[in-house]
């Protein structure tokens, strides 16, 4: 790194770094302001919104929150059911998803640019349009479990996933990463004798990890904060994930500080999970051109 | 000999219950409570109760959030999924109704007799659904506050006239003691809109729609009541006697604790929120009549039975044991509202003779009128809420519920004037 020499370097870099601790703050305060709040009961929580003192831990500090919002709904059932389906679909749509850009990227069939581009239409047909249709289709499919052949999938888990386990983004995203890969790879695995399947596990996996990152990223955060479908087919409370389970706490009278909390506690697994995978998806990102 | 005709009888006897507790019917109840403890419980206590009562119907329950709950029941009628028996706003009921969701009620003779008009839902002349309570919109105010300004306490039989309630929004203004004299809940942007500001508007003389036909909104919401009626509600923002669209919510919910605001427009379930912050400070006060008697709104969540319970008579036996006096009572008691009759008032702690809210269960029995019974109105009620929010940020108010009026119209057109879907 350059050396700091004079007093108008050492000044623009202050400025520079003013500008973006305050930037950070833009976004960093709505997560402080929910974490502090949580432990604020309703009327000084709300009284505080009109001063700083909303991003403070003053005045009434408490857990009560907490326990009130776990007493009012089953908030370890909402999180475990969000993480499990999330981590599933998470799981099946990168495999899937990135077997189907290896295809598209690496085979030769015919028809191929056609398909591809349908499927990347489909980018553009809001969800909202085709949930009741869709609603209509998983209602009259059939299922082999445990008690043998059932139909209809609503109040399941399955209902949550496997509608999501392909979808164009993700397959878009691998497309444009297996397409800046050297070809000479692919090539001197087959002329190895490698079959196809090997080189997507043993040769293109092992350097797609940046685009795993983002494509898991972008399709956890769509699949735990998936609200309309979740809504529509888990009529059972044992179904239910987190953000339907946010609307417990809307009532005539909404507990604030207990939605605080909520959120708080609903918040963690995200911000986990971006962390872990925070270093990959900045390098995709910035190899990728694609803006967040 | 004698012992084992003794015990063959009682085999049988007991077999035959167990028989009888077998044959219990399954019915299935969705509700919009979920989140609420409390009404969790006592409901949980009705089902509990009539499961225990009879060998016929066994009644489970599965709540969901109220704020996602019609999305829900549209959802399941569209996967021909819907439960024996479904709670419903009653506004919404005449929509569901004609929409093939919901059937109506078997209750026997004179079971509603003695109810609030609010906590019956009608529909072409037959019953659909019924509450529990019902709710009611009052003028919060201070004691203190209008013995200050020398404001006169209006009573049922005496409301302020639009002269005199101008006057002390007036008065209040100039004071400068206030951010406003009056909040009127403007964050609350869901179905308060049309619920608390419909009446206004009934009381000058305009509706939502011609309810003599319900086919077209032309007259009624356009004309020159509707008019006047949109006049004095710009006039609250231009005299900035109330916050505008943008209120904030934390403003709203303690504003007139605070002391932000001297009178407050707001249902009865913030009121013993309020009760405990003010004691008896507070009042609560009719509405305002502009002209055509004050009005509130009615009309709360009910119960129903749909159209694809194939067991109606058990769904609406359930229905009809839950109206007992004890637990209209106890759902008041429970959750605030306002039980459905006289009776059941006469049980609870606030509302009766002599209770703290006491005055809210006669504002229900006098003032309140029913918003539009027809399937239409849950666009109405969209229309007139933009309508609304357009004026109060400076529309121009003829064209503004022009225009509501026309797609009001366009809507009952499209839906071939709503006819009866039977």
């Amino acid at each position: 790194m350059a050396a700091v020499t004079s007093p108008n370097q050492r000044l623009k870099i202050s400025l520079k770094y003013l500008l973006l601790i305050l930037v950070a703050l833009v976004f960093v305060f709505p997560i402080v302001f929910m974490v502090v709040s949580s432990f604020k009961p309703d009327l000084q929580l709300l009284r505080d919104t009109s001063s700083f003192a909303a991003f403070l831990p003053v005045g009434d500090i408490s857990l009560d929150n907490y326990f009130a919002a776990f007493r009012r709904a089953p908030v370890g059932l909402f999180v475990f059911n969000s993480i499990f389906v999330t981590t599933l679909t998470v799981l099946g749509s990168l495999f899937l998803c990135s077997m189907a850009a290896f295809a598209f990227v690496f085979l030769e069939f015919r028809g191929k640019e056609i398909v591809l581009s349908i499927i990347i239409a489909t980018l553009i047909v809001p969800f909202e349009t085709i949930a009741v249709p869709m609603l209509m289709v998983v209602n009259s499919l059939p299922w082999i479990g445990g008690s043998g052949i059932t139909w209809g999938w609503l109040n399941t888990y399955h209902v949550q996933i496997v509608p999501f386990l392909a979808d164009a983004l993700t397959i878009f995203l691998f497309v444009q990463f297996f397409r800046d890969l050297p070809k000479e790879l692919i090539e001197a695995a087959r002329l190895d004798g490698a079959s196809w399947f090997q080189i997507y596990s043993m040769v293109i996996v092992p350097i797609a990890g940046p685009v795993f990152a983002t494509a898991a990223i972008l399709k956890f955060l769509a699949m735990y904060n998936q609200y309309l479908w979740p809504l529509m087919v888990t009529q059972s409370e044992q179904f239910r994930p987190v953000m339907v389970g946010l609307q417990y706490f809307f009532q005539l009278n909404t507990a604030w500080g207990e939605v605080m909390a909520y959120l708080s506690m609903i918040t963690l697994p995200v911000l986990a999970f971006y962390l872990f995978l925070q270093r990959a998806f900045i390098t995709s990102i910035a190899s990728t051109g694609i803006k967040g | 000999m004698k012992s084992l005709s003794i015990l063959a009888a009682t085999l049988a006897f007991s077999t035959a219950l167990g028989g009888a507790a077998f044959a219990q019917t399954n019915l299935t109840m969705w509700y919009h409570g979920a989140g609420s403890t409390v009404e969790r419980d006592l409901i949980n206590g009705i089902i509990t109760d009539f499961n225990g009562s009879q060998t016929d119907w066994k009644v489970s329950l599965q709540e969901f959030p109220q704020a996602a709950y019609n999305d829900s029941v549209v959802a399941a009628a569209v996967a021909g999924n819907l439960p024996d028996i479904i709670d419903v706003d009653g506004p919404v009921m005449p929509n569901w109704a004609w929409a093939g969701y919901m059937q109506p009620l078997q209750l026997s003779e004179g079971a509603l007799d003695g109810f609030l008009p609010g906590a019956i839902g009608k529909y072409n002349d037959q019953v659909y659904s019924v509450g529990l309570w019902d709710a009611a919109v009052a003028m919060y105010a201070r004691k203190s506050t209008l013995e200050k300004f020398d404001i006169r306490v209006p009573t049922l039989e005496e409301p302020w006239t639009r002269e005199e309630f101008d006057g002390i929004l007036e008065t209040l203004k100039a004071s400068g003691e206030f951010d406003y004299p009056l909040n009127l809940g403007m964050a609350d942007q869901g179905e308060w809109y049309p619920y608390a500001f419909a009446p206004f508007l009934w009381s000058f003389g305009g509706d939502l729609v011609d309810r003599t036909s319900y086919e077209t909104a032309e007259g009624a919401l356009n004309g020159d009541a509707a008019v006047e009626f949109g006049e004095w509600w710009q006039s609250l923002f231009t005299n900035n006697y109330v916050p505008g669209t943008s209120q904030d919510m934390a403003s709203h919910e303690t504003g007139f604790i605070d002391g932000d605001y001297a009178l407050q427009w707001n249902g009865n379930w913030v009121a013993v929120k309020t009760l405990e912050a003010l004691g008896d400070d507070v009042l609560f006060l009719p509405a305002p009549d502009f002209g055509n008697g004050p009005k509130i709104g009615g009309a709360s969540w009910q119960f129903g039975v749909s159209s694809t319970s194939a067991h109606p008579d058990g769904a609406s036996a359930f229905i009809e044991f839950a109206l007992q006096p004890k637990y209209l009572a106890a759902f008041s008691d429970g959750i605030g509202l306002i039980p459905a009759t006289a009776e059941a008032a006469a049980l609870t702690k606030n509302y009766a003779p002599g209770g703290a809210l006491e005055s809210f269960y006669a504002l229900s029995e006098k003032q309140a009128m029913l918003r539009p019974v027809t399937p239409g109105y849950v666009f109405e009620a969209l229309e007139f809420r933009k309508a609304l929010s357009d004026i109060a940020n400076g529309a121009d108010v003829v064209d503004a519920l022009d225009a509501a009026t026309d797609a009001i119209n366009a809507d009952i057109a499209r839906n071939n004037n709503y006819a009866a879907a039977q």
